[in-house]
């Protein structure tokens, strides 16, 4: 046991229960926000009665789910039925740990970095853990016993396989400029203005991991496995009170988990044009936390923006822009990427390179689409493109 | 042996392994089958990450738990009309198949256990305090500089052939 300094535990311990209460707030507030920004951005007010501007209605929700009563129906399989939520609800949980918040914090002479495990392979250890994340779905589906669920869950599988490969591809063109797998060596190598960070690197890599985030976590444009047009709820119809609220807790903590994984990999993690190295080193911690912080809320701000301007895809068009558009994208990011830093060892030219590259690729795919003129393989009878008026919480 | 938090753990992952992979073999439900053996397959990766391969007990995860396996309960859900159907074994097992089955399976635990009585050293090798480099670098110098060069182009190049076939196979002849 001597390798486990106490002040390591209690610092790991203190930083835990941090960022889980963060997390779970982090919830709490998303939900609040993603009800009033739909309803400024059409052109209504959203709850606002419970406590200032509302603000309060998330526990209001949060208690009516504890003291509604646990309905599990006499059809389902059990065990798996009561084990889905927390499937899902456990590796978004889990894969925060490795991700760095801050740069670190000097406590009584002891430098505390803020992450709560920095390890070698960490942005392979996130790409594991969300994977875990489809089994919840998937038996939650099928253990509800109910074609809907069924249904969902199917498309749910399908999709988050598909737009995985791409999520995985479109890191690799930065392993290969950072050398590194640790996060936290990402984010430090980024430097402190915006113009070093990564995304505009890799610009064309970052569109098809942000795309691919999407749609890991079922969220509009691509949520076709809760589509309540056509499946009731998708996967959690027969799910309700507490176990509901956990599928629901499960992605916005994916969302916002998310967020923070692009905003260290891409978007310089904690650096601001130097303002994360002002002040002493307690301060310049807090303030580092801050700027992540800032970083991670406005990109939150971005899914629900694009939840509430764009319709739904139908399902063909989901894979088709998966298998032809973003996969390509990745894959061309990776080669170009690799041969210009390796002939010419000059961001710029790699950055330039990969936006004209996916340019070309783009369009071959597009032209050799329309030169085949499919027709689609769900007929579009009525015209009319419905977004989901339904209210995620309702 | 002294009994650390580290055994402790490890006892605990490799009785996750074991119970897990007994449901797998005994239980009738073929779906409650595939998630013990997600369970099992997640206990390795534990095991993994004790004998200093964090990138195999990663690779693990998101290749078989992540991949394989979902692709499987996929199949299972998407292919067959009464998924929930109990696994039974259709008529008698000769004593032929039996004995043959016998013999694989215990020649296999024993090879397995020869394994484990030569190898010279069980210990943990960072028990000293000494913080290991990341296994990746050394695996990436391994495959692209060194000697694993050509088996790892050819698995790559046997992969695409799987892929192209299975592309192939699974593709409706498009008529318009």
């Amino acid at each position: 046991m001597e390798n486990f300094p106490l002040v390591l535990i209690i610092s790991s311990i203190v930083k835990i229960l941090i960022v889980v209460h963060l997390l779970l707030i982090g919830v709490m507030v998303m939900i609040w926000a993603e009800r009033r920004v739909s309803g400024w951005m059409q052109d209504r007010l959203g709850p606002n009665r419970v406590g200032p501007q509302g603000l309060l209605q998330p526990i209001a929700d949060g208690l009516k789910f504890l003291f509604k009563e646990d309905l599990i129906p006499d059809h389902v399989d059990k065990p798996l039925y009561v084990m889905a939520p927390a499937m899902l609800l456990v590796p978004a949980l889990v894969a925060v740990a490795v991700v760095p918040f801050g740069s670190a914090i000097t406590v009584f002479g002891h430098e505390i970095p803020l992450q709560i495990a920095d390890i070698n392979i960490g942005i392979l250890y996130i790409l594991a853990i969300t994977s875990l994340g489809v089994y919840g779905v998937v038996l939650g589906a099928w253990a509800s016993n109910n074609k809907y669920s069924l249904l969902g869950g199917l498309r749910s599988s399908a999709q988050m396989i598909s737009y995985e490969l791409t999520l995985g591809l479109g890191i690799i063109g930065i392993l290969m400029l950072t050398s590194s797998l640790s996060l936290r060596t990402i984010a430090v190598e980024q430097g402190a203005y915006p113009w070093q960070w990564n995304f505009l690197i890799h610009f064309p890599a970052f569109l098809a991991f942000t795309t691919a985030m999407f749609a890991e976590t079922n969220r509009l444009p691509f949520d076709l496995a809760e589509a309540e047009q056509e499946l009731v709820a998708g996967y959690h119809t027969e799910y309700s009170s507490m176990k509901f609220a956990m599928f629901f807790m499960a992605e916005y903590m994916n969302m916002i988990v998310g967020s923070a994984v692009t905003v260290t990999l891409f978007l310089g993690g904690w650096h601001f044009f130097g303002l994360e190295n002002m002040g002493g080193p307690v301060w310049s911690g807090l303030i580092s936390f801050g700027i992540f912080f800032v970083k991670t809320a406005i990109f939150l701000f971005v899914f629900i923006w694009v939840r509430w301007t764009l319709p739904r895809f139908r399902y063909d068009q989901l894979m088709n822009f998966g298998w032809k558009f973003l996969l390509p994208v990745a894959l061309t990011s990776i080669v170009v990427t690799g041969i210009l830093w390796i002939t010419t060892n000059s961001r710029l030219i790699v950055g330039i390179g990969n936006v004209v590259s996916a340019f070309i690729v783009v369009s071959i795919v597009a032209s050799l689409l329309v030169m085949k003129t499919p027709k689609p393989a769900i007929q579009d009878s009525d015209n009319r493109l419905t977004p989901s008026a339904l209210d995620a919480i309702e | 042996m002294e009994f650390t938090l580290k055994t402790f753990i490890f006892y605990g992952f490799a009785l996750m392994t074991v119970a897990s992979a007994l449901i797998v073999v005994t239980v009738r439900n073929i779906v409650h089958a595939a998630f013990s053996l997600m369970v099992t397959l997640f206990g390795v990766a534990g095991l993994y990450v004790f004998l200093q391969a964090d990138f195999l007990a990663a690779t693990q995860v998101i290749v078989y738990v992540g991949g394989i396996l979902v692709l499987i309960l996929f199949g299972v859900m998407m292919t067959s009309e009464r998924f929930d159907m109990p696994i039974q074994v259709k008529g008698h097992i000769e004593r032929g198949q039996l004995f043959l089955g016998g013999v694989i399976a215990l020649a296999l635990l024993m090879l397995l256990l020869t394994v484990i009585a030569n190898t010279p050293a069980w210990k943990n090798l960072t028990d000293d305090g000494t913080e290991l480099p990341p296994t990746t670098a050394r695996i990436g110098e391994l495959i692209l500089n060194g000697q694993f060069l050509l088996p790892f182009e050819v698995v790559s190049v046997l992969l695409l052939v799987a892929l192209i076939g299975a592309a192939l196979i699974s593709r409706k002849e498009v008529r318009d």
